[in-house]
Order: structure tokens, then sequence, then C-alpha cells
């Protein structure tokens, strides 16, 4: 009994999560009191009534650009868990139909970039397209592609040698429709687990690529440039420059974890 | 039947089962029959029958999703449903120990079979790592396998079906219990071996006076081997008689059923879950 | 070993040569070893590829960034000529290919010193950090994987499971701040996080660039106790996020170990239950979590970048941090080569292990 309502808690704590940040990125920024980038006199103020979460050195409202920055960090994250899913499981799907040399190739390559870790990858290709919100999106998106190729190559396999592949084939469609339309679909389930996590794993990737400088970059109200703007007052002890906005990030990002936790137990039952 | 106290008694089992989504069925019901000291009792149904849980919960290894909900398993005075997680690993090895099919798989693959026997004489007989080790190859002699020096250095996967099971053997040797379990010890064995297998059984069981459950689907082999035997069907015992009766006047409809048709098949039924 | 094959006088020395590799060739292990090798380089050529043409088309003019702000067109032209950024791509690529082969990573652009000293110059710092962090990540994910696994389905697992999820969310880079803010500014237990020894302290004599081994190696107990007092933090913060996944893979692997005939078997002959798990169960499941330390790696190795980054570290993170942000191809080329051979490497001696470890798969 406590196992079935912890296995749902999980799915149940990540979506009631995720449906707040969505809200708050929706109907948030109108509430505000401030602008994310106007700069006030009131600067390295304390948490207090005027200012909820302090301000920083420009005397901006760390409140509102937290608020702010969770627009821009979701949509970040969904197109990067969207993107990379159509490319990668389209990429996966053919070439786990044809197999072969194509597939020999394909498969080579994606291991290269395993070999290399997904935020390094990242890191590399923002630094070569240069800073802004869609060449970081394109950056994390290309690290997060092999997954999806990998996982619906993988489903393809093994769904290409059940019955309704071959009746598919049988009643005259081409290959590549029955690759696309027949079996793709079938393979979603999974896909839909590591979108979750893709989805969390690129927005601490973003978050900490803007952290480094790259990708968002200052004055843009993002959590990871503003954590990384507190990162400079660390020994003389602004916490709230930092705390807040990576308390946003932190939660954001178990959201989509916990989504993923929960989707993936679902479907094992 | 004699006027001796039983060695173990089952009284009015019942298990059920959890499946992921919480819901429960029963796998055991009502089940209850006894076993004598020194005989050899058999215990036949088809797959599914619930043969190996009425095992798995008298050597208090059922899966974690079964439950024993009522009911007494009685031995020696005990009822082994009330015992202590702790009070368990005193009982099984040396009271009862048990014996699973596909012997290649019950033996840890990373180890040398030696070791496994070995260790499993130093747990049950207080001797020392070198001592124990003799004993453990003057076992895996006794079982009948032959150079069993070199044997013993092998590793599971190098052996065969046949030889991992007189490892098992072996190991139950070791732990010399008051109730042996076999759980159809020669499935996916040649018929060659089995016959094997079941003489070596027989021998040791005549030679320690090892009280002995076979569980099977093999009236054959249950005419050979066994004393009484106790029929099962859907987890209910269906009769308890001694193999002549039962083969002679067969009560139960199913019982009747069960020797048309697996008297006649000398496979496993399995495909019939 | 020159053999003419074509004279007889010598017509021994190739008959015998063949047959040793005929026999080396026989030997499946051997083969499995060729064949390993072969795909390692492989990756690699593709690796070095992948390095030079990505950076290569960085945005950035590095011949600017080293001429400074108030250079003029001609001085410009000059460096460009100077660094050969003027020929074609493809006989820049082959420039750097035959320079790597002799061990020659070309010139940080930055300080004009070796790229491959410098870097070498790093590693040390990278690694001590890392195999410190490896070894608490090891430390914090061995019981909690092992006590979720054995209390499957108990309040406990779900615990461990959520500490788990938990830490797979959390920012790197947020965990060290909250751990500089209260070990350093409210605690004062830690050291300011700036590099690896305190300001005006001597490094001790280099010997494997690990300063708590070369220290003690020197006899010089206080620079190592404060070699590890700026350790511990950066370690454990790394530590904490890395054990995240590594916990969820021992619990898995565990789960289906103890699921095993093997297992019911130890418990059937009753084995006392610590042997059952630490023995039996536990090098089992060793072999799956094995194979999946290519992936433990990678997480190291990020994170190091931006713990690096956070503590001031002068490891290869830091450095390569450095190099991208000033066009400093040369170095983030050199990185990247450095990361991908390490992981290649960890890849066969992964599979080696995984030979040695289990009996099945070693005689095949």
């Amino acid at each position: 009994m406590l196992h079935l309502l912890l296995r749902h808690f999980t799915l149940l704590l990540g979506s009631t999560l995720l449906i707040g940040f969505i809200g708050v990125a929706w109907i948030g920024p109108t509430q505000m009191k401030y602008e994310p980038e106007k700069v006030s006199r009131n600067t390295y103020e304390r948490p207090s009534k005027d200012y909820p979460f302090g301000t920083d050195k420009f005397g901006r409202d760390i409140q509102t650009r937290v608020v702010h920055a969770t627009q821009l960090d979701l949509r970040i994250a969904f197109t990067v868990a969207l993107i990379s899913f159509a490319v990668g499981s389209v990429i996966g799907a053919i070439v786990g139909y044809y197999g072969d040399w194509l597939d020999a190739i394909v498969m080579r390559g994606v291991d290269v970039l395993f070999a290399f870790p997904s935020f390094l990858l990242a890191m590399v290709i923002t630094g070569v397209l240069g800073d802004s919100e869609r060449n970081v999106i394109t950056a994390v998106t290309i690290a997060y592609i092999p997954y999806f190729v990998r996982l619906t190559r993988g489903q393809m396999l093994t769904v290409r040698t059940l019955p309704y592949a071959d009746a598919a084939i049988s009643i005259g469609n081409p290959s590549w429709r029955v690759a696309l339309i027949h079996l793709l679909p079938n393979t979603l389930a999974p896909s839909l687990v590591q979108m979750s996590m893709v989805a969390g794993w690129a927005i601490l990737d973003t978050a900490g690529l803007a952290f480094l400088g790259l990708g968002i970059t200052s004055p843009t109200a993002e959590w990871g440039v503003m954590i990384s703007e507190g990162a400079q007052r660390i020994t003389t002890g602004e916490w709230w420059m930092w705390l807040y906005p990576g308390a946003a990030l932190v939660l954001a990002a178990f959201a989509f974890n916990l989504i993923g936790d929960g989707l993936r137990n679902l479907l094992q039952q | 039947m004699d006027m001796t106290e039983p060695l173990l008694a089952l009284e009015n089992l019942s298990v059920t089962i959890t499946d992921n989504r919480g819901q429960s069925k029963p796998i055991l019901q009502g089940v209850s029959f006894e076993i004598y000291p020194n005989e050899v009792m058999g215990l036949v149904g088809e797959s599914g029958s619930g043969k190996s849980m009425t095992a798995l919960a008298i050597m208090g290894l059922l899966p974690r999703r079964a439950k024993p909900q009522s009911g007494h398993i009685w031995f020696n005075g005990h009822d082994l449903l009330t015992l202590s997680k702790r009070e368990w690993y005193a009982v099984r090895g040396s009271q009862l120990a048990m014996i699973f099919q596909n012997p290649r798989a019950a033996l840890n693959p990373l180890m040398r079979v030696g070791q496994q026997v070995a260790r499993v004489v130093r747990l049950h007989q207080s001797l020392k790592k070198r001592a124990a080790y003799e004993k453990a190859l003057d076992l895996l002699q006794q079982v009948g396998i032959p150079d069993s020096q070199t044997r013993a250095r092998a590793y599971p996967h190098q052996l065969s079906g046949g030889m991992a099971q007189r490892v098992l053997i072996a190991m139950m040797l070791a732990c010399q219990p008051r109730l042996l379990i076999a759980d159809e010890p020669t499935t996916g064995l040649d018929v060659t071996i089995q016959a094997q297998i079941f003489e070596l059984i027989k021998t040791i069981q005549a030679e320690f006076g090892t009280t002995l459950l076979l569980i099977t689907h093999d009236l054959g082999v249950v005419s050979e081997v066994c004393q009484r035997v106790a029929v099962m069907q859907d987890g209910k015992i269906q009769e308890v008689a001694t193999v002549g009766e039962l083969f002679a006047h067969p009560q139960h409809p199913y019982t009747q059923h069960l020797m048309n048709t697996l008297l006649r098949v000398d496979r496993p039924t399995n495909s019939r879950a | 070993m020159t053999t003419t094959p074509d004279t007889g006088a010598t017509d021994q020395s190739p008959s015998l040569w063949l047959s040793f590799w005929a026999i080396l060739r026989s030997n499946p292990l051997f083969r499995y070893l060729l064949r390993r090798l072969g795909l390692a380089v492989l990756a690699l050529v593709g690796v070095i590829g992948v390095a030079f043409f990505l950076t290569s088309v960085l945005p950035g003019n590095p011949a600017v960034v080293r001429a400074g702000p108030l250079a003029n067109e001609e001085r410009i032209e000059r460096y460009e000529r100077e660094m050969g950024l003027d020929r074609p791509l493809v006989v820049q690529f082959a420039d750097y290919v035959v320079h790597l082969a002799q061990g020659d990573l070309g010139e940080s652009w930055s300080s004009r010193q070796p790229a491959q000293d410098e870097l070498r110059a790093r590693i040390p710092a990278t690694v001590e950090l890392g195999i410190v962090a490896f070894g608490l990540t090891l430390a914090i994910s061995l019981p909690l994987g092992i006590l979720a696994a054995v209390y499957q389905g108990t309040i406990i697992d779900w615990v461990i499971r959520l500490f788990a999820t938990f830490g797979a969310s959390v920012a790197l880079f947020w965990l060290a701040l909250i751990g500089i803010h209260l070990f350093y500014y409210e605690w004062d237990i830690a050291p300011p996080p700036l590099d690896r020894l305190t300001i005006g302290t001597e490094e001790p004599p280099s010997v494997t660039g690990l300063f708590t081994i070369d220290s003690l190696l020197a006899g010089d107990i206080k620079t190592c106790r404060d070699a590890l007092n700026h350790l511990w933090l950066p370690a454990m913060t790394l530590a904490l996020v890395v054990s995240a996944p590594m916990t969820k893979m021992i619990r898995s692997a565990m789960l289906e170990t103890l699921d095993k005939d093997f297992i019911r078997t130890a418990r059937a002959v009753g084995l006392p239950p610590r042997t059952i798990i630490l023995v039996d169960a536990l090098r089992s499941a060793f072999i799956p979590v094995l194979t999946t330390s290519g992936i433990v790696f990678g997480y190291l190795v990020a994170g190091n970048v931006i713990v690096e980054r956070v503590f001031s570290w002068a490891g290869v993170g830091q450095y390569v941090w450095q190099a991208l942000d000033a066009n400093n191809l040369n170095a983030v080329r050199g990185f990247i080569l450095l990361i991908a051979v390490v992981y290649i490497v960890l890849n066969l001696v992964i599979d080696l292990l995984y030979s040695l470890l289990d009996p099945r798969i070693r005689l095949n």
C-alpha cells in the first residue's frame, strides 16, 4: 500500500512542482513590482518587505529576476527536450530499421559523442557558436541527440521483429513509412521518460554554462547568470544573491527528474 | 502410517501474493499434510499448482510479495511462521535445506565450486579453512564427482547440469539437515543423468536417514522413490496417500486425470502453465 | 626484424614470425584486445578530426585577441601569418596532425608556451581532486545503494531514492556556494575557496604532483594538512552530486542480483545475511556497475570544470574554461583529446577488468 502511494507520489509531486513553475512563468512577470533589468540605488539589500529576495549589485530586485528567468529557463528546457527528441528519434528509427552499414556508421559517430560528457560537449559547442539563447539551445540539443538515437534504435531493433511490422510491409507499405509511421509510435513511451530527464539536464546545463559565462550572459535574467553574479560575493556573505535563483533552478530540475522517475515506474508495471 | 510424531506438519496454510498494482490473489489455500521422520514424501502437481510455493513457505524463502495469511508450519514443536529473521538463519541449512531446479544457476557464478561447498562446511561444522576444504573434496567425491580435486577448482559454468546438481547435493550433505526439500532436482537434465541423480538422492537418504520432500511432476519418479505422496492442484491439496494406495485406487478425480496425462509424458509439462 | 620472404637464405625467419603471429592470433584474448585497440584508435581519429574542425570555426579571431586591443590591421595580419591562420583549414589540419604525432599539441596562444606543457602542469590538481571525490562517492553510494536494495519497497529505500533523485537535480555550483557560505563564511571551518594551498605556502617538491602525497613524502605535515584542508570541501561537493547516479546504479544492480537463484541457494543453506549481501550479491552487482563507470567518469570530469571554477582550483577544468574564453584553440583541442584518450583507455581497462572479474568471460 505504502509502496503504491509512494510510487505515484513521485509523479504527483513532480507534476505539481512543474505546473507551479509553468504558472509562475506565465503569470508571474505581470505580478512583479519591478523590472528585471531596472537598476536602482538600493544595491546589495538584504531580503525585506520591499525586496522579498533582496537586491543585487545594481540594485535590481532578485525576486523579479528569478520570476522572469523562470520563463526563459523553462522555454530552453522544453525546446531542447523536444528538438533533441524529434531529431534523435527520427535518426534512431531510420538507423534501427535499415541497420547494416548505415547503422554501423551512425552508431560509431554516436559512440564518439558519448565519449564526451554532454556538459563538456555543450560547453565546447557554445564556445564555438558564441553567446546567445539560440546557440545555447543548439549546443545542448546536440549534446542530447545521441541519447535519443541510441534509445529509439534499440527500441526499433526489438519492435521491428514483432509480427505487426511484417503485417505492415505485407500490405504494401514502403519501408520508410513502416519505420516512421507504424513502428516509431511504439517506441514513444520510453522516449517520454528520456525527454523528461533531458529537460531536467538541459536546465542544469544551461544554467551551468551561464554560470561559466557561456551562452546566456549578463544582464539577462537567468538563474545561472544570477548565481554567477552572486558567486562573486561569496566571501562577503550576500547569500540571497545566489540562494534564491539556485533554489528555483534545483526545484525545476527536481520536478523534471521526479516526473521522469514516476513515468518510468508507471511504464514498468 | 506409523504412530511417531511428524517431523513437519503443515496445518491449513494459506498464502497470498500481491502484484504490482496492489491486488492480491491466493496461491496456497488451506494446505495441510505431514511428513514423518526418515520418510520420502512426494509432492506432485502440474506447473503453477503451488508445489514450489509450499516448499519456499516451509523454507521461509517466499518471494517478497507473497505473505502467509493463516495456518501453521509445525517443525520440531515450533511454528516456523512465528520465527524471527535471526531465528530463521539458525534453522535454514542445519535443520531444513533445499535444492532447486536449474542447478547451474543455483551456484554462485563467480566462485569456484569447491569453495562454495567448503564455506557451507565451515558454517555448519566448526572446521578450519583448510580442513573444511578437505572435507568439501570428500563430499564432492561422495556425491560421485570424478576427479573431485580438479572439479573443485571449476566455476559453475564449466560444469554440466548433472555435475552442478551433484555439487548442490554435496552442499546439502555439508548441512546435514533433518529435512531436505528437492524441488524438481532433475528438470532440464538428460534422462540418464536424471536416473543417476535420483539414485544418488536415494542412497544418501538411506545412508544419512534424511527426511526428504521431493517435488516433481513426474509420477514415475514418485513411484520409484517415494513412500507417500500429496497431490496438489490450484494451491490446494487434493489427496494424500501412500504410493501403493495412490496408484491402486486414486481417490480424487484430479489424481486420475493427472495419472492419465503425466504418466505418459516423460518431459516437463511447463508449457501448460 | 627485417624479413625478406623472397630470399631462400633467411627462409626460417619469416615463417617463424608468421607462426608466432598465427599463435597470437589464435589466442582469443589477444584477438579481442587487438579488435578493441583498433576500435579505440578509430574513435580517437574521429575525436581528433571533430575537435579540430569544431574549434576552428570559432567565431573569434585568435590573432586579434593576441594582438591586443590597440593593434592595427598590419599587426593582426602578421600574427595571423605567424600562427598559420592564413592557410587553408585542411593544410592547418595536416600540420596539426603531423605535430600531434610527435606529441606536440601546438603553442598555447595566450602564453606562447607549448600547450602540452601547460596541460601537464595542470593535470595533478585535477587528478587529486578527482581521486578524492571518487573515493568519497564510493563511500557514500555503496552503503546507500546496498541499503536501498536490501530494504526494497520500505521507507529506507524510498528516502534513499529521493536523495538520489534530488542529488541528480542539484546544480553543482549552487551546492558548492552553499558549502563555501556555511563552512567558510559562517563557521570558518574551511579555508577561502582560493586554489589548493593557503597563499604564501610553498608547494612541496613535485614527485607525483599531488600535494597531499608530495608533502608527506617530503615529511612536511603542515603542508599536507593545509592541502587536505583545501581539498575536502570541493571533493565533498563533487562527491555528493556524483553519488546520486552512482547510488541508483548500485541499487538496481543489487536488486537484480538479489533476485538470482544462487542467492536463494545461499539463503537455503543458512549463510548469514552479511555474507550473502557483501560477498555473493555485491561481487556480482559490481560487474554491471563497473560497465557504467564511463558515465561516472563523465560526471566527474564535467563536475570538475565547475568545481575548479568555484574554488579557483588550478586544474585542467579551469584551464579549459580560460582557454575557451580567450579563443586559445590549441589548448581547447588539447583538453578534448586528453579527455577522449582517458575515456577510451578507461573503457579498455574496464573491459579487461570485466573479463578478469567474471570467470564466464575469461575463457571466451
